[in-house]
């Protein structure tokens, strides 16, 4: 018969020996993994190619060229009447500080011996402008050293700080009315005597923003605390409130279709682009409740409407999680639907909750779009707020808005400021998101 | 019907705990528990056996409300413990389930410590005055679930860290700490090893001197170990209800027949 003839003979196989089929199978996983490794390399390429740009490029804002230069406080011009009365010497404009610290330049000029043709009067062009406000702050507060000499230290004009970190250099200042070649000359003699030199400029961190003539003064601060007063406002409203949803919708609510088109919309409201919600905010908050433009307080309220979303659907997915057997148990043994929630659901959910949280604060920390709508991007300069109430209300910007406003301005200075921004505002980023992923190991499946 | 008489001989020692009376079960549209009317004793075990599917659990969910958690059931006919009806628009389950202790087929300790699991039910329900009393109250349970010995040197470290069946008998004492009248188990022994299950087979059989205990099992051989009485449960319907022994020998109903000589199951 055909069949007996057909029939394969089963052939003696060695399991020393890979067939054909475990040979292909074993090529197909291999080739497999390569894919994988070949994706997550890229991935890693391209995370240390950006990691990398923005150090070098964030790196130059935390160091600022200071000029060392003891200034005498001439009585004759900051106190005629000579009487000491603050509201005397308060009429003396920065304007007339300026002469100060040309004769304070010129006197080191002389006294180290560097020769140059600069007049007193231009040389003042290598500090930054905010120099003479500086003097004229520390006489305000102590009136008392009026006819002394003081030594101050300086932050030098942008360009001057550009030269010394290369971005600026005796070719690219051709016709640039702000700097001289020399003027650098000085600069460079001035610097192998040691009374000018870059050093980590801490009021970069704790600064405010400074007007487009001052690029070397201008500091993330003041933008970091409306920052954290948005957060505030985020955690205080969008944490309770998403909590008591999720927990009504999840443990309480009946379901029916009511709740089923509830779940949808908070679904698509965690896809609405953030900039719909800044526009919300404007018409809301800003045009119909009259809250003040700008304040961290209309921030804060438009990211929690942004941040809400997110922490409802993280909330109810650990709720989601927690094992039914636990509410049963609390059930079984004469608990409450509250008392099981609130005394076994609940605490298990926590971190869970917390994790979403955090992420939700993390995303809500680093959007920029709805700002630009509530007036919060722009030259905000302020000096920090000091009350929580100024806080909330008094105009301010945020991280981000600050970072993009600066790379909005047209000197390089402040683009170097932008990237040193984004520094700050990733290491909060890593370090949020560093925090929830460590709470949500350390308290994963403790069931 | 044979189980009158049987149940009237007994009448003499025990009184009626539960009394269901045509209780239906819906899910839905399934029709899941059917015209059910059984009389529990006090001070007895009473053993549901029959297929997986046939009921078993949700009828016995339906002694202490449990199915009120789930939003599609529906109950109806009537239950009455101690002559109350337990389904009244005035009973809050909560009230009931302090009355009515369960057991879970998983072991289900909080993610407490054993002192806490245990003092969880007497605290909220008010039942200890002080700190010595409460600690009164957990040992006495813990003794009661034949557990004390082996964890009273580390009453503050967690449930789940004890053996399966040691969780079980946690679960136990958590349950007979709230002092109930009525314990429900459904299936305690199916996670266990032979040994654990052995240990609380012995524990139920303790239990009866101070509850009426109703067990659901699949284990015919468990049944007829800890059981004086048993119901037998098939598609919805309780086929037969009689003294253990009898069921066991002396089956009136085909279909329990068959299933005890392992035709059906
Ligand atoms: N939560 C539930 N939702 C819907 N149907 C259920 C639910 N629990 C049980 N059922 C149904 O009720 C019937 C009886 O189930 P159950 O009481 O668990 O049986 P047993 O405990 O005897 O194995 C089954 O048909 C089952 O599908
Ligand atoms: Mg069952």
């Amino acid at each position: 018969m055909t069949d007996a003839i057909q029939k394969p003979e089963k052939k003696k196989s060695s399991l020393l020996q890979l067939d054909a089929r475990t040979r292909t199978r074993n090529a197909a996983e291999k080739r497999f993994k390569a894919y994988g490794m070949i994706a997550i390399a890229f991935g890693l390429l391209m995370l240390s190619i950006l990691v990398f740009n923005i150090v070098t490029r964030g790196a130059g804002a935390y160091q600022q060229t200071f000029i060392a230069l003891e200034v005498e406080l001439l009585a004759g011009k900051l106190d005629k009447k000579g009487n000491r009365d603050l509201d005397d010497i308060k009429k003396v404009s920065t304007f007339g500080y300026t002469p100060l610290l040309s004769n304070a330049l010129e006197a080191k000029v002389i006294e180290l011996g560097i020769e140059t043709d600069l007049k007193a009067k231009k040389m003042v062009g290598i500090l930054s402008k905010s120099a003479a406000a500086q003097v004229r702050d520390y006489v305000l507060n102590n009136p008392n050293k009026i006819g002394e000499t003081i030594g101050f230290e300086f932050l030098a004009s942008s360009r001057v700080d550009g030269y010394l970190k290369g971005r600026v250099s005796r070719d690219s200042i051709g016709n640039d009315k702000n700097i001289s070649p020399a003027q650098l000359d000085l600069v460079d003699a001035l610097k192998a005597e040691g009374c000018l030199a870059k050093r980590f400029n801490m009021s970069f961190i704790t600064g405010s923003d400074a007007s487009d003539a001052r690029p070397e003064a201008a500091g993330m601060g003041t933008s970091m605390i409306g920052s954290f007063f948005m957060m505030l406002v985020v955690l205080v409203l969008a944490l309770p409130i998403g909590v008591a949803a999720s927990i009504y919708l999840e443990e309480f609510a009946p379901k029916n279709w009511i709740t089923d088109i509830i779940e949808v919309n908070i679904s698509n409201l965690a896809a609405v682009p953030s900039i719909v919600f800044g526009i919300l905010g404007l018409a809301v908050f800003i045009n119909y409740m009259h809250l003040p433009n700008s304040a961290p307080l209309v921030g804060g309220l438009v990211l929690t409407l942004m941040t809400l979303p997110t922490i409802i659907i993280s909330t109810r997915a650990s709720l989601k999680a927690v094992p039914p057997s636990i509410r049963d148990a609390a059930l079984g043994v004469g608990a409450s639907k509250m008392q099981s929630v609130f005394h076994h659901v609940l605490p298990l959910a926590a971190p869970g909750i917390l994790t979403g949280t955090i992420i939700g604060l993390a995303q809500a920390l680093g959007e920029t779009a709805p700002l630009l709508l509530i007036g919060m991007v722009g030259f905000i300069a302020s000096n920090p707020p000091d009350s929580i109430a100024t806080g909330l209300l008094s105009p301010n910007s945020a991280m981000p808005a600050q970072i993009y406003e600066w790379a909005k301005r047209a000197d390089p200075a402040f683009y170097e400021r932008a990237w040193g921004g984004i520094i700050i505002l990733l290491v909060f980023l890593v370090t949020m998101n560093t925090i929830a992923v460590i709470l949500r190991r350390r308290f994963e499946r403790r069931w | 019907m044979n189980d009158k008489n049987i149940m009237e001989s007994h009448m003499g020692t025990t009184a009626i705990k539960i009394s269901a009376r045509d209780v239906q079960v819906y899910y839905g549209d399934n029709h899941a528990i059917k015209d059910v009317s059984i009389d529990i004793e006090d001070k007895t075990v009473t053993a549901f056996i029959g297929p997986s599917g046939c009921g078993k659990s949700t009828f016995l969910r339906c002694l202490n409300r449990m199915n009120d958690t789930i939003d599609i059931c529906k109950v109806t006919g009537s239950i009455r413990i101690d002559d109350e009806d337990i389904y009244d628009r005035r009973v809050d389950p909560v009230q009931l389930r302090a009355k009515v202790g369960m057991v879970f087929q998983k072991p289900n300790p909080f993610p407490k410590s054993i002192y806490d699991n245990v003092a969880y039910g007497p605290r909220i329900h008010g039942l200890a005055q002080n700190k010595a009393d409460l600690d009164d109250i957990v040992e006495r349970a813990l003794r009661r679930g034949a557990i004390w010995n082996e964890v009273k040197d580390r009453l503050q470290s967690p449930g789940i860290g004890l053996s399966g069946g040691q969780q079980q008998r946690l679960c136990i004492a958590r349950a007979v700490a709230t002092e109930p009248e009525v314990l429900l188990m459904d299936e305690p022994c199916s996670a266990l090893d032979p040994i654990a299950t052995a240990q609380v087979e012995e524990l139920i059989d303790e239990l009866r001197q101070s509850f009426s205990v109703v067990i659901v099992t699949h284990s015919m051989q468990q049944a007829a170990r800890v059981s004086q009485k048993t119901a037998f449960f098939h598609l919805g319907n309780m086929v037969e209800y009689g003294e253990t022994g009898q069921i066991f020998t002396t089956p009136q109903d085909p279909r329990t027949e068959s299933y005890i000589t392992g035709r059906i199951g």
